[in-house]
This record gives structure tokens, C-alpha cells and sequence, in this order.
């Protein structure tokens, strides 16, 4: 899933000095698994906005809305017929959501309620980490189902580098090596040959190094 | 000869050869890159110039390597891609090399978050290994990876540098094969003071055949004090100092544990100088240059030989 973490209170408060009435719009997607832009947390941020500016002497009006998904045009449509009735829309989806609503809406202000962070897996719960980066030329095949591109700080073909120690990378303790992972399933799955080869450079073209992109799927239009 | 380097004469008449390093400044004076380059000036064979290491800026290792050689002494051009993609990368070895460096060492770099900008956004393009294959690839086809032909082929004496002390411990030695399939003609190693680990690590790469095929220069730092190697191995990821060479230099007193810290490296050189598989050594004299002529003349290794 896309994971995210809420913005401070305070950064948001600021973004919303000039409105007084704005629409709050969260996503029944990934941010609702990670609980970070459901319906619930747009009934607790809207809450906390009107408390924080009843505090600072000015009522706000906040209308709650959550849409199935915010990236998707039949949903997003479903705010047309109220989006210009207010000030600004502050929503909490991510980043592509965001946007999303921003392009449909021309003339509203659209504003992040949230700091998108990455496609991840839930660890436990409140753990989540990252998995992947969608590069658009996967590898996991020759690399034990462990992604190197995401999962060694530098992005290396041939790891582990020096810094590797006892499983644990060098830029933080919390981090395991992803190299280490990858040998210690290549070893697993007896497939060690895999390491053995010197990998072409990758193309990133196929990554975000080669500009926005776009799938067309010509089958399905 | 692939590149001419006096590096790669002295080693291919097969002599034990001598490298140092040397760190360009956190500025733009020169004249601390050539008070450096006299003490370096007679006592190794090429001289390594770093490339920010621990990603502190500093000037820049192709600038170093030109300061030096002003100098006399044949410069080694260390080169991370952790700053440069590809066209970058490939740009700068072709400038070092119509400037006349003709020694390369392809590494990764340490990660951004040690250094002072912490917020920068890193490369890593292509790895270490793929450098190393992209040199060997212009040196040897004359043309560049895209296939185009190069006006005038860069002469390098490649280089890759291993740690030896790393995790995982198995991976150690076919990861240097696969840097010499990739096109490595040398290694200069990370810092050794656990010589029994070496010793193992060595037994596994003769295994392999590696000394014949790549030129394995072990690396050596000489330790100014007790607490200098207690720091380095608290701090320095993959840094395995033993207790042994720890309580070594500890148990004398503070003013004269400099002086037991190059008796300590004299002795490690002397007992590299017999292992089989060594090439040489490269002697990191971390910010102390001026004491490369007595650990490199104590070990018996000057004056450095003259190659046509």
C-alpha cells in the first residue's frame, strides 16, 4: 500500500489561516489501511481543527467527506456539485489523490493534510516499512524475492557493501542489511548462482529518471 | 602495460609495492594538498586521493590528483557513485585520464548520512562493480557502454577496494572474484588489524586462484593512540580491531603510544611482506602523512624501486 504520516497540527492550522470554510476530504484506500486518511481520521483531524481554532478565537466550517478513492474519476466527481461552495479543500489522501482532486478542481485550492510516504507492508501494528519503489523493471526473481533497489541504502547490484555488519546496515541500527537478507535466502533457496553474475546497469529510464510515466494498457481501452 | 602506471610497472616486476593516501582539504588552499604531497614525495608508488570520504566535502579528488602529480608523486583517483551518474562518471575518467592520472579505484562511497550534508540526495546510478566494468570497458573497446567509439580511449590501472572483515563473511571473497571478472587489475584492502581473520580471508581467495589474477594490496592504518582505536571501532562500520591490538597499544603510556602504534604497523607490514598472495601495501596514514617515510623505511621497502 502507498503508507503515510499525518502533518503536524500546527503546519496544518498555517495552510488554513486564510479559510474559514473548507471542505476535509479522506480516501477509503491505502491511507485508510494505514490509518492515516480513512473516515475516521477525517472525523478526528476535523475536530481537533475546529477545537484548535475555537482556541485561537475564529470558528472554522468543515464539511467531511471520504471517497472510495481519491484517484479514480468517478469518485472524485462525486465533490463536483459542493467543491466550489467552500474556500479550499485540505485532504488527506495521498499524494496522487491530492493531485487528483487538484487537476478535476480548477479553481479550489487544494491543500496536503498528510506527508505521503512509501509502498510498504504492515509490520505490526503502527509498524509499517517499505518495499518497493517502482522502478519498472523488477529483479526480485534473481534476488530471492528481496528487492535491492528499495531495500540496500545504496541501491547496490552487487551488495553487501563494507558498511554490512552482523545483518545490520550502516546507516541505522533499526535497519537490516537487504543484502544480507538476499544471500541469506539465496543460501536458503540454493540459488546462490544468482549472486555469482555481473548484473547490466540498470535502466532507470523505466523509474521516475525517465519522467512522469504512464501505463496504457491498449487491452483494457 | 594496460595504462603505463608506475603502479602497475612496479607490480607487474613484481616488486611488493607501496601505496598511501591523501585527503584533500576542506577548502580551497593548495598548498595543503602539496605540504601533504612532500611527505608522501618518494615513499610509495601511486598515492590514492580520496573522494569526500565519509561524504564530508572536500576538494575534489581529480584536483588532488593533479596538485600531487605537480608534485611528482603518480596520483590514484578514487571515485564514488554515490555523487555522479553515468554520464558524470564517465566524463570525469575521461578528463583524469587526458590529464594523466592513469589510476583509478571504483568504490561505492559511504552513505550521505555520515557526512555533512545529510540531506543530499544520493546517485548510485550504477554500483562499484559496474564502474569498474564501465573503465575496463573504455579502456579495453575503446568504445563507451552506449556502444559509441571514444575519441581516444581513457588508460587506467583499475582498481576496487575490499573489506574483508565485513558481514557476511562468506560473500567476502566471491564478491572480490566477481570485482576482478568485472575488470579489476587491483585491490587495495580496508583497514587490517585482525590478522587471523585476513589470514583466512586470504586462504580463501588463493583458493580461488585470485592472487595470480588480481594484485592484492593490503591495507594498513597505523593507530595514534589507545583511544584513536577504541573510536574506530565503536564508530567505523566493519572496523575489526581485536582486543589484543587494542590492549597492545593501551598498556603504554599516552606519550609514547604513538610511537607503539607505528612499531605495531611496521611489524603488521613486515609480516604482510611474507604472506603469500600480497602484492603490497597501502598505508592509510589517516591526517599523520608525515610519519609514511619511517613506517614505510622501517619496513624495509625504501627506497621505492624505478621501473622503466
Amino acid at each position: 500500500m502507498i503508507t503515510g504520516t499525518p502533518k503536524p497540527i500546527e503546519e496544518i492550522m498555517e495552510m488554513l489561516e486564510p479559510y474559514d470554510n473548507i471542505v476535509l476530504a479522506g480516501c477509503h484506500g491505502c491511507v485508510t489501511v494505514c490509518r492515516v486518511g480513512g473516515e475516521k481520521e477525517v472525523q478526528v483531524l476535523a475536530s481537533t481543527l475546529r477545537l484548535a481554532r475555537e482556541a485561537a478565537g475564529r470558528t472554522i466550517n468543515i464539511r467531511e467527506v471520504s471517497l472510495e478513492r481519491q484517484c479514480d474519476p468517478e469518485y472524485v466527481e462525486q465533490m463536483r456539485p459542493y467543491v466550489t461552495d467552500y474556500q479550499a479543500v485540505l485532504s488527506i489522501a495521498c499524494g496522487a489523490g491530492i493531485q487528483f482532486l487538484a487537476e478535476k478542481f480548477t479553481t479550489t485550492p487544494l491543500l496536503p493534510g498528510i506527508n505521503t510516504g512509501f509502498l510498504g507492508v504492515t509490520e505490526r501494528q503502527g509498524e509499517w516499512s517499505e518495499r518497493c519503489q517502482g522502478c519498472g523493471d523488477c529483479v526480485l526473481h534473481l534476488t530471492g524475492g528481496i528487492c535491492p533497489v528499495t531495500r540496500c541504502a545504496k541501491s547496490l547490484f552487487h551488495g553487501p557493501c563494507g558498511g554490512s555488519v552482523q545483518g545490520i546496515c550502516e546507516v541505522d541500527k533499526e535497519t537490516k542489511c537487504g543484502w544480507q537478507l538476499i544471500i541469506d535466502r539465496l543460501v536458503a533457496l540454493n540459488q546462490m548462482e544468482n549472486y555469482g553474475k555481473l548484473k547490466p546497469y540498470k535502466g532507470w529510464n523505466s523509474s521516475r529518471d525517465g519522467g512522469p510515466r504512464r501505463i496504457i494498457r491498449e487491452d483494457m481501452i | 602495460m594496460k595504462s603505463g602506471s608506475n603502479l602497475e610497472k612496479v607490480l607487474a616486476a613484481g616488486h611488493f609495492s607501496v601505496t598511501a593516501e591523501c585527503g584533500p582539504p576542506r577548502g580551497a588552499d593548495p598548498d595543503i594538498v602539496r605540504k601533504k604531497a612532500a611527505f608522501v614525495k618518494g615513499n610509495v608508488d601511486a598515492c590514492n586521493v580520496t573522494d569526500n570520504q565519509t561524504s564530508v566535502v572536500r576538494m575534489s579528488s581529480l584536483a588532488g590528483c593533479l596538485l600531487i602529480k605537480e608534485e611528482g608523486i603518480e596520483p590514484l583517483i578514487q571515485m564514488v557513485v554515490r555523487d555522479r551518474n553515468r554520464i558524470a562518471l564517465q566524463s570525469d575518467l575521461l578528463g583524469a585520464s587526458a590529464m594523466g592520472v592513469r589510476n583509478l579505484l571504483c568504490l561505492s562511497g559511504d552513505h550521505q548520512k555520515f557526512g555533512d550534508d545529510p540531506q543530499a540526495k544520493n546517485v548510485f546510478d550504477i554500483d562499484s562493480m559496474q564502474l569498474i566494468h564501465l573503465a575496463k570497458t573504455m579502456r579495453d573497446d575503446g568504445v563507451f557502454p552506449s556502444g559509441d567509439k571514444l575519441q581516444g580511449a581513457p588508460m587506467f590501472y583499475i582498481g576496487c577496494a575490499v573489506n574483508p572483515f565485513a558481514d557476511p563473511f562468506e560473500i567476502r571473497v566471491p564478491r572480490l572474484k566477481l570485482k576482478m571478472e568485472a575488470g579489476a587489475d587491483f585491490v587495495q584492502t580496508q583497514c587490517i588489524y585482525n590478522m587471523e581473520k585476513f589470514k583466512k580471508y586470504m586462504e580463501l581467495a588463493k583458493r580461488e586462484g585470485l592472487p595470480e589474477k588480481i594484485k592484492i594490496l593490503a591495507g594498513v592504518t597505523p593507530l595514534k593512540s589507545a583511544g584513536m582505536a577504541k573510536f574506530m571501532r565503536k564508530m567505523v562500520a566493519g572496523m575489526d580491531i581485536p582486543d589484543a591490538v587494542v590492549n597492545r597499544i593501551a598498556a603504554e603510556p599516552k606519550e609514547k603510544q604513538a610511537d607503539k602504534g607505528i612499531e605495531m604497523c611496521i611489524e603488521q607490514i613486515q609480516e604482510l611482506k611474507e604472506m603469500e598472495g600480497i602484492a603490497g601495501v597501502h598505508v592509510m596514514a589517516i591526517e599523520w602523512e608525515e610519519k609514511l617515510a619511517e613506517i614505510v623505511g622501517g619496513a624495509g621497502l625504501l627506497p621505492r624501486p624505478v621501473v622503466e
